[in-house]
């Protein structure tokens, strides 16, 4: 009797011959921008020897130039919190435009339940509620903040899925209905003085933290749970998961609330950092979140990808931002090279895959 | 007698507006036997396989599966009742391995109670999806390839694996070799020659005389939304059939239909 584990005909199942990763592609291009801007810095005349990776100046006692590795990281993980949700909406085959607006709006709501009542003895100049929203436990901003965002990814996919609005239309709607909410929320007024609890959530290199927490749990939710299995189902094929008895509406309203809920949780920890909420806030923090995805070799068509991709694309967008600064390129040229680096992107994931079958 | 009776239809009609696509079609299919459907394009074909997935709502009719009347409302209502259906274009999802297409929407899973957050038992579908393979005798290189790597006849061979992955009463097959290439067709027939010896019922839906005179023990024939002709394979070769299915002749019982 044939070996039932190896099956026949060939049968295997053998992880030796699993396919090379596409993520890492993503960290090999990662390392070749680090050593890049390395180059740069050591070779470069104008940059009198500069290192980009490691400590020249032995400020900090050790290898790497920590400082600036943390601001790397930092600087790309509120926007990275939302890329997590977006990345699964992009794999069910849609996207969500909405974030960025959503960010300032949850921002504008929870902080007015988070403000104390007095600041250095006299009454809180920002407060936008009477005494009693005042000095509240710090579980009431961030659930009421989350259940906003909830509120508003239940919304965008129940006409996604239910009414059938394309996901590009329902999401740009609630881009400017989020904005609006945000500006209308204290009549654009800044809101400020947070208690020092929801002042901890984005202190120091919290974001980081539920970053990197929140990228670990969706990862493995996404690779080992009947969720993530449903998602990639959808966007591969629709119609066959609908056939196969998936409740794809169901599904894709809930994928919408989850993504929404992490922007939510973005706009919360914004805040937080900045100790303060402004309708402003969180620009072009959507696109920025799609450009990580996108970098990360999520394709738009739905299907592919996955959490720790987006996770490197995140990386890939803070290096270079980082790196630009560095070589000191001028903010405008930096726009200009990370518009052209994300189209490049792009264009690589798509000639890969064609030469993949 | 009516024990060994898989599905019946009696009197299962459909209209799309004024056209009528069925009409009055009475269709009984015995346990273990293989039936073809044959009739030309727009014959009524896929119509009466619709009806009986519930893909669509008859007009007016009974379909009898199992001994019971029943009323599909989706084809996930007739999967669930037993009746695997292998569709023309293929329900795969193409960046999805061989386990995950196989058990797509019926999961094998674990610690349930973290309701649509619940573990994969990875382990456990992938040894079942090789003893599907084994026992259907696809070969497949690797089963954690993803479909999209794979050619039409090992796609199409993934679908039907589907449906003898579980225990199906009934199994119905669209056209299933329609796209594919000689070597690749000679698989799929393969496929339903073990079904066969399993004493798993079929109905195939085919434009290929060859195919239907090898594999099958009965041919329905449907013209212009009518069954035509119930025919033995013993008693009829493929140019009786195409006389049947272009309107030369018309069986006996089924004088004055069309």
């Amino acid at each position: 009797m044939a070996d039932t584990s190896q099956g026949v005909g060939g049968l295997t199942f053998d992880k030796s011959k699993r396919s090379w990763p596409n993520e890492l592609n993503i960290l090999l291009a990662l390392v070749i921008i680090i050593v890049v801007f390395e180059a740069i810095g050591q070779f470069a005349p104008y940059m009198n020897g500069q290192s980009f990776l490691f400590d020249t100046k032995d400020r900090f006692d050790s290898i790497f130039n920590e400082a600036r590795l943390q601001i790397i990281i930092l600087q790309v993980a509120i926007i990275g919190i939302i890329a997590l949700g977006v990345t699964q909406v992009i794999i069910t085959g849609g996207i969500d435009l909405s974030s960025g607006p959503l960010v300032a709006a949850t921002a504008m709501i929870a902080m007015s339940f988070a403000q104390v009542a007095e600041v250095n003895g006299f009454p809180n100049p920002k407060a936008l509620f009477g005494p009693w929203a005042m000095d509240l436990p710090v579980i009431v901003p961030v659930v009421i903040g989350l259940a906003f965002g909830a509120c508003i990814g239940i919304i965008n996919g129940t006409f996604i899925a239910y009414f059938r609005i394309p996901p590009f239309i329902a999401t740009l709607g609630m881009f400017l209905f989020c904005r609006g909410i945000a500006l209308w929320w204290s009549g654009g007024n800044p809101v400020s003085f947070p208690t020092d609890a929801y002042a901890w959530i984005g202190s120091g290199m919290m974001p980081v933290v539920w970053f990197v927490l929140l990228a670990i749990i969706f990862q493995l939710i996404m690779s080992y749970t009947v969720y993530g299995k449903h998602t990639y189902a959808i966007g591969s094929n629709e119609e066959a998961a609908r056939m196969s008895g998936i409740n794809v509406k169901r599904h894709k309203v809930m994928v919408y609330m989850i993504a929404s809920m992490l922007a939510a949780f973005a706009g919360i920890v914004l805040s937080s950092k900045a100790v303060t909420a402004q309708a402003g806030m969180g620009e072009f923090y959507e696109l920025f979140a799609i450009a990580m995805a996108v970098i990360g070799g999520i394709s738009l068509q739905g299907g592919r990808g996955s959490i720790i991709g987006t996770v490197l694309g995140a990386m890939v967008l803070g290096v270079i931002r980082s790196g630009f600064t560095y070589i000191k390129l001028d903010g405008s040229y930096q726009l200009m090279a990370m518009g052209a680096i994300i189209v490049a992107a792009v264009i690589l994931d798509q000639y890969r895959q064609r030469n993949r079958a | 007698m009516s024990n060994d009776i898989v599905l019946e239809t009696r009197g299962l009609t459909k209209h799309y507006g004024g056209v009528q696509a069925l009409n009055d079609a009475n269709f009984i299919l015995k346990k273990g036997e293989h039936v073809a459907i044959m009739g030309d394009n727009g014959a009524g074909k896929s119509t009466f396989v619709r009806q009986i997935t519930g893909v669509e709502q008859r007009t007016s009719g009974d379909v009898i599966f199992d001994g019971q009347p029943v009323n599909f409302t989706g084809p996930i209502d007739a999967r669930e009742a037993g009746i695997e259906t292998v569709f023309q274009t293929l329900a795969l999802a193409d960046h999805l391995d061989v386990p995950d297409n196989l058990f797509l929407g019926r999961e094998k899973t674990k610690l349930d109670w973290l309701g649509p957050f619940r573990l994969l038992d990875y382990k456990s579908m992938r040894q079942d999806t090789l003893d599907a393979l084994e026992r259907t005798g696809v070969k497949i290189p690797n089963i954690r390839n993803t479909i999209e790597r794979m050619s039409g006849g090992q796609r199409q061979c993934v679908a039907i694996a589907r449906t003898a992955s579980f225990a199906s009463k009934l199994t119905i097959m669209d056209e299933p070799t329609a796209a594919l290439g000689v070597q690749e067709t000679a698989q799929v027939e393969n496929i339903i020659r073990t079904l066969k010896e399993q004493g798993e019922p079929l109905i195939l839906v085919s434009h290929n005389m060859r195919q239907v005179m090898d594999l099958v023990d009965r041919i329905i024939v449907f013209r212009r939304g009518r069954i035509v002709a119930n025919l033995r394979k013993e008693e009829t070769d493929g140019q009786d059939i195409v006389a049947y299915i272009t309107g030369a002749k018309t069986g006996a019982e089924y004088e004055g239909a069309a």
